[in-house]
């Protein structure tokens, strides 16, 4: 972890408890910009970003929370179908949704899910060193991004509907399609632009062993 | 929760667990389910982090499939063995502070009410002897003298296991447990006896030997709760850690004491009397056969 100040929201593993990023002072974004490592930045430069670490970076995974996967409401869907988009332009990505916020337990299957309780299980077993948080809670998603903070050097992205996360190291707040749009836009536009994805041998969506069981219909075991 | 939260967004049912595509296809929501049934629909809860052989796992389960409408439950609890089961239920599970259960309670199904004034919330309190008898105690009466709407459980192990064996107030009298070494000086609790004075519609006592029973008996109470006013069931479910009861043994330590001292008991008012025989009529019309 490189030390930086003003306090600077880089990969992990920070250690046991690092401190809550809006206690070192960072601030949330406004509409219109992004946060980039703590730093405030435009939201054209906080896509740029996000495109360049998820194309670059191991194990690309997104984790849509519950707002996108279910579809409760107007315009769920329409937020899913542009989150699938995205996912189609990231070469290798995985999908790994976190359905709800019920505590798993005696034991998680990290290929399947991904649970706010312990997130740092699905990250280490999956290697995945870029997500995206998406239609996620606000007050889980705070805990779990210091959770992998904490433990793991994967970079976290999060699309917020709301006010951004500080302790993410790229936030976008008030994202709604549009901006996942926006998102997807800038990642054809780098790999237009000559940048090799990490997995530009993969074709797209990756599933992992879990879910190719359970598309095949059989019973699968986790490790 | 409701039904339209239980349609998977398109495109994204590929990359859900087997569990929620489950859930979605197979699950109880929206429909009347049997116990007979037990086997062809996925239960809200399955997998729990509790003891073998818990007894309390056992009723929580069964209960959950008595719910009458699922979709539209919410389940308050407290620290204990049983929010550790009822926390991982496929239902909105709130936790409320040891003694403040059925006060919060109160609220949450005060603003169901308000912000859902077409479609009937049912709220659970589900919770063990300390946090119904013994802390909570205040604020179980107190919702029970101002009629609210729910169904408050009792799960009562009649110990506090959790936390090593501490007698509870229902605990019987002249019991030795592990942090009580000289043995309950003063008797149990006549929570049924109080419930009665406090005018609770619907009361019920059993243990968990009658899978069928402890359906319908949920089933029956959550209904009163929700059109007539308060009712408790109150369930042996032992603790066989602190009671040192081998696990195979459960319900035989359950079936000897039903037959002591823990009969089943019902007591209702007229009006939950006549209120569950109409929706048990109208269960049986030709249109409501022909829709299950």
């Amino acid at each position: 972890m490189k030390s930086c100040t003003p306090y600077c929201i880089t990969t992990g593993p920070a250690g046991l408890l690092p401190p809550a990023a809006a206690c070192c002072g960072i601030v949330l974004p406004e509409k219109g910009q992004g946060l980039v490592e703590g730093r405030l930045v435009s939201e054209e430069a906080a896509l740029e970003v996000m495109a360049q670490e998820l194309l670059s970076r191991k194990n690309p995974t997104i984790f849509p929370g519950p707002l996108v996967l279910w579809a409760w409401k107007e315009g769920v869907s329409e937020k899913a179908a542009s989150v699938l988009e995205l996912a189609e332009e990231i070469p290798g990505v995985r999908i790994i949704p976190m359905p709800d916020y019920r505590p798993i337990y005696p034991k998680i299957d990290p290929e399947a899910v991904i649970n706010p309780c312990h997130p740092n299980l699905t990250i280490w077993y999956n290697k995945i060193e870029v997500c995206v948080f998406v239609g996620v809670h606000c007050h889980f998603a705070n805990i779990t991004l210091r959770m992998i903070r904490a433990g793991t050097n994967c970079y976290t992205i999060t699309l917020c509907h709301s006010a951004g996360h500080e302790d993410s190291m790229a936030s976008l707040p008030f994202c709604d399609v549009e901006q996942v749009r926006a998102l997807t836009e800038a990642v054809r536009r780098l790999k237009r632009q000559g940048l090799r994805p990490r997995h530009g041998d993969a074709c797209g969506i990756q599933l992992t062993h879990a879910q190719q069981a359970v598309e095949a219909g059989l019973v699968w075991r986790p490790a | 929760m409701a039904l339209k939260t239980l349609k998977v967004a398109p495109g994204f049912m590929r990359f859900m667990p087997k569990e929620y595509q489950d859930l979605v296809e197979k699950g109880p929501f929206g429909r009347q389910i049997k116990l007979s049934e037990l086997g062809t629909f996925k239960e809200v809860l399955e997998e729990h982090p509790m003891c073998e052989g818990c007894a309390m796992a056992l009723f929580i389960r069964l209960s959950l499939i008595g719910l009458p409408n699922p979709e539209h439950t919410i389940i308050v609890g407290t620290a204990g063995c049983g929010r550790l089961a009822l926390a991982q239920a496929a239902i909105p599970f709130v936790y409320g502070n040891y003694c403040d259960t059925n006060g919060v309670a109160s609220g949450i199904k005060r603003g169901l009410a308000i912000r859902f004034p077409e479609q009937d919330k049912d709220v659970v309190v589900m919770a063990g002897d300390g946090g119904i008898a013994d802390i909570g105690f205040s604020q179980v009466m107190h919702a029970w003298f101002r009629k609210e709407k729910f169904t408050t459980v009792m799960l009562d192990n009649e110990v506090y296991g959790n936390t090593g064996g501490q007698e509870s107030g229902m605990t019987c009298r002249g019991t030795v447990v592990k942090m009580a070494p000289t043995g309950k000086q003063f008797e149990k609790i006549d929570m049924i006896g109080l419930a009665q004075n406090a005018g609770v519609s619907y009361i019920a006592r059993l243990t968990p030997t009658n899978p069928g029973r402890v359906v319908s008996t949920i089933r029956k109470a959550v209904l009163v709760a929700r059109k007539i006013g308060p009712a408790y069931v109150q369930a042996y479910t032992s603790c066989n850690i602190e009671y040192s009861i081998p696990p195979d043994r459960v319900l035989d330590d359950a079936r000897q004491v039903e037959k002591e001292r823990y009969g089943y008991l019902e007591i209702m008012t007229d009006e939950a009397k006549s209120y569950l025989a109409q929706v048990e009529a109208e269960t049986r019309t030709p249109e409501a056969v022909a829709t299950v």
